[in-house]
Parts: structure tokens; sequence; C-alpha cells
């Protein structure tokens, strides 16, 4: 995609929500991109963007405005089964966008669509920023007792609740993971918001 | 005379490091501001996060907020550099 799109004054920049650059570094270097492939090992990005989960992803047009807000989109089909999310719709609209054969959407409706965060979203957060200091320091008990407050805060969001599970010593695609996944769901909440639109 | 113990800061996760009533003083006086503090008093840590109302308004603005990242290389590029081309952001995670 950044390839082709490169020559109508388009970059891809991702940003890996990892626990630490070792995490990301197998999955960069298998994609091997041509364009900007971040790090952000203390969710910098996250506490800007009010980001919940992965893969989120926004379009910033040339004057560095949002013109689409965080919205769940896949490059690939892996997990269709899961998502009900077709790749090839966000790529077509993201093509036409890039080619300027579409406008992006009004402003109110930009801003209607926006999730932006709550107090307890930021002191989840909070939370999070001192246990993951706490944990690159190596009190990883400590660190786990403040991960967990921080998923009591914010419990529908993932980059916490999944995201520091490998700081936990907790495999993240394993039965704890499934676990709260289903209990999640079984709710009747969302693991993935897609924009109406 | 004992020496007085250290306590770091992290402000919007930049470490400082003062002096413990200085650190917990601190903490106290972000939060009464309104800012989101986690503190851990046993370990002598406070994070001071930024609060709601003030990420909320910036991405209100539609003003894509910068940051600054690095690479696997530890070189650091920021959203900002990118000005002049449509950018698709993307978070992921290996997790």
């Amino acid at each position: 995609m950044h390839e082709e799109l490169r020559g109508f004054g388009f970059t891809v920049i991702t940003v890996a929500l990892d626990p630490s650059t070792d995490d990301a570094r197998p999955w960069i270097e298998a994609a091997r991109p041509t364009h900007p492939s971040l790090i952000d090992t203390t969710h910098v990005l996250a506490d800007l963007y009010n980001v919940v989960n992965v893969p989120t992803i926004l379009w910033i047009d040339e004057h560095g405005r949002i013109v689409r807000p965080n919205d769940v989109a896949f490059g690939t089909d892996t997990f269709k089964h899961i998502t009900g999310l077709s790749a090839a719709t966000h790529l077509a609209a993201l093509r036409a966008w890039v080619r300027g054969e579409t406008t992006a959407l009004p402003e109110a409706r930009i801003r209607a669509l926006q999730s932006l965060p709550t107090d307890d979203d930021q002191r989840a957060r909070a939370e999070f920023g001192l246990g993951e200091w706490l944990f690159a320091h190596g009190r990883t008990e400590a660190a786990a007792r403040h991960f967990a407050k921080a998923g009591e805060l914010a419990p529908h969001d993932f980059t916490i609740r999944r995201g520091t599970m490998p700081m936990r010593g907790i495999d993240p695609m394993g039965p704890q993971f499934r676990e709260m996944f289903g209990a999640w769901v079984k709710a009747g909440n969302p693991y993935y918001r897609p924009l109406a639109e | 005379m004992t020496a007085t113990r250290r306590f770091t800061v992290l402000d919007d996760g930049r470490p400082t490091e003062v002096d413990e009533p200085e650190g917990a003083a601190l903490a106290k006086r972000a939060e009464a501001a309104g800012r989101p503090v986690a503190v851990d008093l046993d370990e002598r840590v406070a994070y001071l996060g930024v609060g709601a109302a003030e990420r909320a308004k910036a991405l209100a603005s539609l003003e894509a907020p910068d940051f600054t990242l690095p690479d696997l290389d530890g070189r650091r590029h920021s959203l900002s550099q990118y000005r002049g081309k449509k950018v698709l952001l993307v978070a992921y995670a290996s997790w």
C-alpha cells in the first residue's frame, strides 16, 4: 500500500505498542518496511490518541488534520473470521482518499465519530505509565499491581489489559486472554470498535 | 544524620529525581490540579499524567497531536516531519 501510493504524497507510519523493542523486532524485520516503523513501549500514542486496542488506524491529511478518527482496519483478511472486517473495504477507501478521488468526511461528522478519553481512561494510563516504568526497572511485582489497577479503571482498554500480559508473565494469546475476551464479549461488549461508516 | 531517600517523579513520562517528601508533595499538588496521578509509596515513584479534558480538547480540534518515537535503529521520527503528505497512522502490536 505504501509503495503503491507513495507517488501521491502519502506515507504509512506504523507504531508498535509493544513492551520492548525486541518484541517488535521480528515483525518489523520480516516486513522490511520502506515507511517509518516506530516502537512505542510507553504508549505515548495511546495516551495522545485514546487508542484502546490494536489495530487502530487514523487518516491524517497533508495539513496535519485528523480526517478519519480511530478506526479498526486490517491489512489482510487473516482475522476476518473473527472480526468480520474485510481488508479490501478500508484499502479501497484509503486508495480513493489518497488519490484525491473522494473528499474526507465533514469536520462535524469526524468529531461525532471520535471517541474521547474519560477521567478513568487517563487514570488508567497514569497507572500503566507507573507500571511500565517499574517493569523497566526490574520491579515486576509492583508493576503488576499497577497494571491490574489500570485494567480495572479502563476495562475496555486492551492496550492495557492484553498489552501488559507479557509483562505479567501471561501469554497474550493463551487461556487467560481467551477467558478475558470471552467474558468481555459475553457481557455484550465489543472487542473491536470499527467506525459506523 | 540519615540521607533523605530519593523519589522518582515521572511527569508525563519524563523522570526526575527529588527528595522523598518533595516527591509526595508534587504528586499531591498534581492531583489537586486535576491531573491523573498514580503513586507507589513503597517504591517511591509517582506518575503524573495528562487529564482527559486536555487530551479531549486536543483531539476534538482535529489537529493531529504530534509525537516523536524511535524506529528499530533508534532513529527518532516525528509525525510533524511528514507534514505535506497524507498519512495512514497504524497502531499495532505483537500481542
